[in-house]
């Protein structure tokens, strides 16, 4: 009883040294600051965001090969959809993008899937379709050239865009 | 664009098909077969001549060159290297000394001669079969100097279906999109150019995206996609005139397009409320007929050579896999049941085979099936790589390749590459800038 609680502690003192010094490594400061930015695959940062108005970020983000929207999705969608009926002159457009981990033909047809996710939840608040239009770019334009988890996470993405 | 090429052909002697050398292009070839192509042989006076009109010192070397190039890459043949000849061209062309060529070990042997004639070119070339000591083929044409490229293409060809019993793939184009720029800002332009390379040509000037052309199989026409005013749309590309159309009137996104085997409908995908299916749209009457309907994603259709079948990529199952259905839509079959995701599928011109992209456990796979999704095999392995088309003789397959970038985001490239159905004889085919999205033209003489 008493040995394995020192050695309980023992090992407890040792996990703490590794996690530390894993921190003290460029590489794991790194990796955590893009779990930080990321839940499961999704974006979560700002890095790449800009705003329609104040409040009202422009765009959302997807999982790989989904286009479920988010609960901050939808809460961003929300702030996009007051802000039109405020602005009833400005119409938009909704870019639909994907990551570059994908066959480019589907990736078209998936970035058009998930403008129009976007373009829903857009509709169920009031914003009439006449407003939107969809424009699916699939892999075409990156907003992160990079070849990692954190850049295809900030590519999978519905960009609203003022069309007027 | 590009003219009218005539070129007369003639067989100066009849083959009888005896059992001479073969070569089995089934299995990955190890040991090419090894042959010399003699520099076909030219006179004074039509060296000049040539030279005053193409501007090149040997028209003769020239044309050889093309052939021996042509061979080399196909991995089936190894030329020899020419030093080593011993008999002059002009005399190996009329009888060749089987014992000097031997002696090289050469197997077969590819004599000729230019003339400058009419103001024509005019060419004439021989197979031979060295240990057999014995003409295997004989043939003759007459046609514009321009053409001496194709004379070069056309011999590869004729070489090739000869020593293999297939027909060649040498006498082809390859229509493609040319990338430059940063990743995140590509200008994209359609390009042309010849199967070696040569004679690369673009056909728009990159002020709107473009995507996915491809070849019609019956004619010099064009299908593929731009964003010209920012509407996504599938358009029909004369390279010969330079004119372009839309195709059809769609209330969206249409994308994906190929052409029917005969050339007369192009097949499509038409995105709409999130949902994409496969159209087609006959050229002639401009009837529209829906394919396939259902609330997944389906893409990238490709007909079966005889146009009974279509072969496409769907998300239906949940996750992208290949189907075959009838041309009229019924009959859908789900076919890759493999690990990870498919898609791209294309048909293979003899019918047999279905090359397809694979992604699995983050990398990139070009493949092969049979019709039914038996016999799996994968060809190349890469971080990325994707869309396959076939050589129009079903043998080789062209696909493009992109690079991983560095932890700045650099480093990025795009190319072509070549890859034989054996899973050997793996080549990157240059281009003046970055490529992708390449599609194979049939035989542009048969």
């Amino acid at each position: 009883m008493k040995l394995s609680k020192i050695l309980k502690n023992t090992l407890l003192v040792l996990t703490a040294c590794l996690v530390l010094s894993a921190c003290a490594t460029k590489k794991e400061v790194a990796i955590d600051k893009i779990t930080g930015q990321m839940q499961g695959d999704v974006y979560t940062g700002t890095d790449t965001v800009e705003y329609l108005a104040d409040g009202v970020p422009d765009r959302v983000f997807f999982a790989t090969n989904e286009s479920i929207l988010t609960t901050a999705s939808r809460e961003t969608l929300r702030a996009q959809a007051a802000w039109l009926r405020k602005n009833p002159g400005i119409n938009v457009v909704l870019e639909g993008h994907a990551d570059e981990r994908g066959t480019r033909e589907y990736n078209l047809a998936l970035g058009e899937r998930r403008a129009n996710a976007a373009k829903d939840y857009l509709m169920t608040y009031g914003i009439s379709s006449d407003r939107i239009t969809v424009l699916s770019y699939g892999k075409e334009r990156p907003v992160d050239s990079g070849s990692n988890p954190l850049a295809w996470s900030k590519n999978r993405r519905s960009v609203t865009v003022k069309a007027n | 664009m590009t003219k009218k090429i005539i070129i007369l052909l003639f067989i100066l002697i009849p083959i009888n098909a005896n059992a001479l050398i073969e070569v089995d292009i089934t299995r990955g070839n190890l040991n090419p077969l090894p042959l010399a192509v003699s520099p076909l042989s030219i006179d004074e006076v039509s060296r000049k001549g040539f030279k005053k009109i193409l501007k090149k010192e040997n028209i003769g070397s020239e044309i050889s060159n093309i052939v021996e190039n042509n061979l080399r890459t196909s991995g089936l043949f190894n030329p020899l290297d020419k030093k080593a000849f011993l008999q002059a061209p002009d005399i190996a062309n009329l009888k060749p000394r089987f014992e000097d060529w031997n002696l090289i070990k050469a197997q077969a042997l590819i004599t000729g001669k230019v003339n400058y004639v009419d103001d024509k070119l005019r060419v004439e070339f021989r197979l031979w079969d060295v240990l057999a000591a014995k003409e295997m083929m004989a043939l003759a044409f007459t046609t514009v100097p321009n053409n001496w490229r194709r004379v070069g293409h056309i011999i590869s060809d004729k070489v090739y279906e000869r020593l293999t019993g297939e027909k060649g793939y040498f006498d082809t184009r390859i229509i493609y999109v040319s990338e430059e720029g940063p990743k995140t800002q590509r200008i994209k332009k359609l390009a042309i150019m010849d199967q070696d390379g040569a004679n690369n040509k673009f056909l728009t000037l990159g002020n709107e995206l473009v995507l996915t052309p491809r070849f019609n199989p019956a004619s010099q026409m064009v299908t593929y996609l731009s964003y010209f005013k920012n509407l996504p749309r599938v358009y029909l590309l004369d390279i010969e005139t330079g004119t372009q159309e839309v195709v059809g009137d769609f209330p969206g996104m249409t994308f994906a397009p190929r052409f029917s085997p005969d050339g007369k409908k192009i097949i499509m995908s038409f995105a709409k409320d999130g949902k994409s299916d496969i159209y087609t749209m006959d050229l002639e009457n401009r009837i529209v007929e829906r394919i396939t309907n259902h609330p997944s994603i389906d893409t990238s259709p490709s007909y079966s050579p005889d146009g009974k079948y279509i072969t496409f990529n769907s998300d239906r199952s949940g996750y992208q896999q290949i189907y075959v259905m009838k041309n009229d839509g019924s009959n859908v079959k789900r076919i890759s049941f493999g690990n990870g995701l498919y898609g791209t599928p294309v048909w293979s011109p003899r019918g047999d085979l279905i090359a397809f992209t694979k992604l699995h456990k983050g990398k990139f796979y070009i493949g092969v099936m049979r019709t039914d999704g038996s016999g799996e095999r994968l060809l190349t392995e890469n971080y990325y790589q994707e869309a396959p088309s076939w050589s129009p003789n079903g043998r080789v397959l062209i696909f493009y390749r992109e690079t991983k970038t560095n932890a700045k985001g650099e480093g990025f490239s795009a190319k072509l590459w070549s890859i034989d159905l054996t899973g050997y004889n793996e080549r990157q085919i240059n281009t003046p800038t970055d490529a992708s999205d390449p599609s194979w033209s049939s035989l542009l003489s048969n």
